[in-house]
């Protein structure tokens, strides 16, 4: 199998499917005087032939508080009764040496924005299982309220409470698919 | 299409009163408005009275607003806020938080007042609580100021601009209610 030889330093050809256990995909958003962050659990994403896609299912969003997941999921935040999912689709991957640049598009809560997703890429290698894996560290950070979440709420300094920059991050642990027989 | 028309006053003149009872009769075929009379009964809210079943009134309230298809408000303005009976009652439906009567409900807001600016700053903090709630609060807009001069002794609306505005403003909340249908 040369696959891994043949791409070491580019982008891996054929099919990988993230490994959901072993990748995360989250975000964090300045508040008050500290940073929050949440992870939504239940997504997917895909690397086939040097495109890269990846779907997140909003209702499965994890922050620590059950009223603050409630208020996330609502029409001030993401809507998730009329838009369920976000997701990403790129339009090219480059990558020099350990760095990888993604360009593509992001749809949040029925919006579409272009998006540049930078980070690290991993890989392939080899697991102990004998599976080809490869690794992509990757963040963005959007404007919030380009995407209709416009909530915000002033500290007793008259500042607002929760930042409009939020970054979103997806940990991925890429496996390649085999051909089916 | 059922809209649940709520006061935020409990005075038998009110002009927000006046106000949905001429979007009732404002309404298009198919849309029926049902003002709701039901604020003066419900109680102070108490977290310990906050158990499953609640208050009768509150738990009648709860159904009504999950019966139907969206909420319209009119307001009045007390010290640049919120009238706190309304206050109390949306306090009482928004528990639990993650499940309660108004989530994803499509709500819109107007207000009226006899000063000036018609309520418009106890609007923008109805909406405010409506949101926090998650209720889908419609882009609707009416402030009435002036009220005494656009209706009638007996509290009834006598202004074209007006009635236009609430046409307006139920054509915004039924959007939000139907956004399929509307785009179609």
């Amino acid at each position: 199998m040369s696959t891994i030889e043949q791409t070491e330093q580019g982008i891996p050809t054929g099919t990988w499917r993230a490994d959901t256990v072993h990748s995360r995909v989250a975000f964090e958003v300045p508040y008050a005087v500290a940073t929050f962050s949440g992870e939504v659990p239940d997504f997917e994403a895909a690397l086939a032939d040097g495109k890269l896609t990846g779907a997140a299912r909003i209702a499965s969003i994890q922050v620590k508080e059950e009223n603050l997941q409630a208020h996330l999921l609502s029409p001030e935040f993401f809507d998730a009764e009329r838009h369920p999912e976000v997701s990403f689709e790129s339009n090219s991957i480059t990558r020099d040496g350990d760095s990888v640049t993604v360009d593509g598009t992001i749809t949040i809560k029925g919006i579409t924005k272009p998006a540049t997703l930078t980070g690290l890429a991993t890989g392939p290698a080899i697991d102990h299982f004998g599976a080809h894996r490869f690794g992509l560290t990757l963040s963005t950070t959007i404007d919030r309220t380009e995407f209709g979440m416009k909530w915000n709420m002033p500290l007793p300094n008259g500042e607002p409470a929760l930042s409009n920059e939020v970054t979103l991050k997806a940990d991925l642990t890429l496996v390649e698919q085999q051909a089916e027989a | 299409m059922r809209i649940l028309a709520v006061s935020g006053s409990l005075r038998s003149g009110s002009y927000n009163t006046g106000l949905l009872r001429a979007l009732r009769e404002e309404a298009p075929d198919g849309v029926d408005v049902e003002l709701w009379d039901g604020l003066k009964e419900i109680p102070p809210y108490d977290a310990d009275d906050d158990v499953v079943p609640g208050p009768p009134a509150v738990e009648a309230f709860r159904e009504l607003v999950r019966e139907v298809d969206a909420v319209f408000f009119a307001t009045p303005e007390y010290n640049s806020s919120v009238p706190g009976a309304l206050k109390n009652a949306l306090d009482w439906a928004s528990r639990p938080l993650a499940t309660n009567a108004f989530r994803n409900k499509p709500v819109a807001v107007v207000s009226s007042s006899a000063g000036a600016f018609g309520a418009v700053w106890s609007a923008a903090e109805l909406r405010k609580v409506l949101g926090a709630m998650g209720a889908r609060v419609a882009e609707a807009e009416l402030a009435v100021g002036h009220a005494a001069e656009k209706f009638d002794d007996d509290g009834n609306l006598v202004d074209d601009e007006v009635r236009q505005g609430l046409r307006d403003a139920l054509q915004v909340l039924l959007a939000e209610a139907q956004p399929a249908a509307v785009a179609a």
